[in-house]
């Protein structure tokens, strides 16, 4: 069953130097359950696509249902459905990680005994428990990122959109970032949307991939079968695989002129 | 639920300003030294109106810390906008007139704040003026806080970084501050001056105190001062609210 399902979803700049077609018309669909991989160069239209599907930026095209929730005519329920974590992360480095776990779940509605309830499971499931009083701040990289991904689980959502969850984290907390998300599929049932940029991760995460280049979806798929069909065999490497459907360099190997 | 999150916002921004304390008092800094040091060249000086020179130059001041200290307002949310606090926010289901209120409300309460000390300091340099006069004076500058703050915010959110707001903040302030006569009646200058005058908003606001801190209440002054104040203040939470609604182009 299809959770998430984009048809022509668009999103056009105007800025000084006239129109930026940011995403140009996206289609997908994601399964529940699923943990997708989304790809794509710098600029192809990632974190925009994001954006939309999370109510943060209003579409200037197409249509999409997150949860069953209209994005245009059902932002609040989509709201209730997604959590997400941008890029940059989203909390205030003066404040505790207590008040900041407090705080995300009084938005979200919860009393102030359940939100100060939540945010103790919360530091219990992923490992914050001694950090509670701590400012957000003082927290190290990888610690960082579990909160963000703490705050954006606060609602149990269904779905949970992460930008890039693993850029500038250590090799240990990126492992540590792979098993939380697949925990949270296995244990919840969470469908997982997210970007990446390192390619072992998106084939070692990802149940399915869709590359975007250039505002439009370029490709999509399991990462075997993309690697099959566009890198030339079930064993390519991602890398070469990503540079074929993006035509960033190499081609796939039966049109690379042999070197004699 | 507007009350709920708005109340949620207002307590999580109340907070941190209480964490910095010193740049609550230092807020008041400029007010009090023009208080002390401006204030009292005044004294001797015919200013055309009726009352003290005190009962002139509090309420302009008043006006002036309400002016400087509400328009930037907006700096902690470009802060607050590149540590992706604002898109947390955005992504949850809070009301988007709750995360402009619960921080222009606070900013109103600093204001209160610090509108209360200089008060004070002005009672202590001479200053005298009936009770009901000095309280609608805080109710024009809260109203003029609310409506600078909620612009603030709005531009805050479009330009994204200190670069532009700075500048931009700066080249609106000053000439408002001086258009307006916070310092002395702009009744004292050429007629040119003094109609250029009566179109700032903020003009009318200062008339409308310092009636009030004569004790004249039924004026055309006051009338037009609850007319503009109400009138701004309205036009500009409209405007910080679209703008927070629609957001992120």
């Amino acid at each position: 069953m299809a959770i998430i399902s984009a048809a022509g979803l668009a999103r056009t700049f105007v800025t000084k130097g006239g129109p930026v077609e940011a995403v140009r018309g996206i289609d997908l669909t994601v399964r529940e359950g699923e943990i997708l991989g989304f790809l794509g160069p710098n600029g192809a239209g990632k974190t925009t696509t994001l954006r939309m599907l999370t109510t943060l930026l209003a579409p200037t095209g197409g249509a999409a249902t997150v949860a069953g929730h209209d994005l245009a005519s059902d932002a609040a329920g989509v709201r209730r459905a997604c959590g997400y974590v941008a890029q940059s992360g989203g909390v205030d480095p003066q404040i505790s990680v207590r008040e900041e776990l407090v705080t995300q779940g009084r938005l979200y509605r919860l009393s102030r005994a359940r939100a100060a309830e939540r945010a103790e499971e919360l530091a219990r499931d992923l490992d914050l428990a001694g950090l509670l009083d701590r400012r957000c701040g003082a927290l190290s990289g990888g610690q960082r990122r579990r909160l963000d991904i703490a705050m954006a689980l606060t609602h149990r959502p269904r779905v949970l959109f992460l930008d890039e969850p693993t850029t500038g984290l250590d090799p240990g907390s990126r492992a540590d970032l792979w098993d939380l998300v697949r925990r949270l599929r296995d244990e919840h049932g969470t469908t997982v949307f997210l970007t990446t940029h390192y390619l072992d991760e998106a084939d070692a995460l990802s149940d399915r991939l869709v590359v975007v280049d250039g505002g439009t979806v370029a490709a999509e798929g399991t990462p075997a079968a993309l690697k099959r069909e566009y890198g030339g065999s079930p064993d390519a490497p991602l890398q070469d695989t990503f540079l074929a459907i993006t035509g960033r360099g190499a081609a796939p190997a039966d049109t690379t002129p042999v070197a004699v | 639920m507007l009350l709920h999150d708005t109340g949620l916002i207002y307590g999580r921004y109340l907070r941190q300003s209480l964490r910095s304390r010193f740049a609550l008092l230092f807020g008041v800094l400029m007010p009090l030294l023009y208080l002390l040091f401006f204030g009292p060249l005044l004294t001797g000086l015919p200013l055309g109106g009726q009352g003290t020179s005190w009962q002139v130059l509090v309420p302009g001041l008043l006006l002036q810390l309400g002016l400087f200290g509400a328009s930037f307002a907006g700096f902690s949310l470009i802060v607050e906008n590149s540590q992706g606090v604002v898109e947390r926010m955005r992504v949850t289901p809070v009301s988007r007139l709750a995360l402009l209120l619960g921080r222009v409300l606070r900013d109103a309460t600093v204001f209160a704040f610090q509108a209360v000390l200089l008060v004070l300091a002005a009672l202590v340099m001479g200053l005298r003026a009936p009770l009901p006069g000095v309280l609608i004076g805080f109710a024009f500058v809260a109203l003029l806080t609310v409506s600078l703050a909620s612009l603030s915010y709005a531009l805050a959110m479009k330009v994204r970084t200190p670069q532009e707001f700075g500048p931009t903040i700066n080249a609106l302030t000053m000439p408002s501050m001086l258009l307006s006569g916070l310092m002395l009646p702009m009744s004292l200058g050429p007629a040119w001056l003094d109609v250029l005058s009566r179109l700032m908003p903020f003009r009318h606001l200062v008339d409308a105190m310092r009636d009030a801190y004569v004790g004249s209440y039924a004026t055309a002054h006051m009338l037009y001062g609850v007319l503009v104040g109400l009138a701004l203040t309205a036009l500009a939470v409209t405007v910080g609210t679209r703008v927070f609604r629609t957001a992120g182009a």
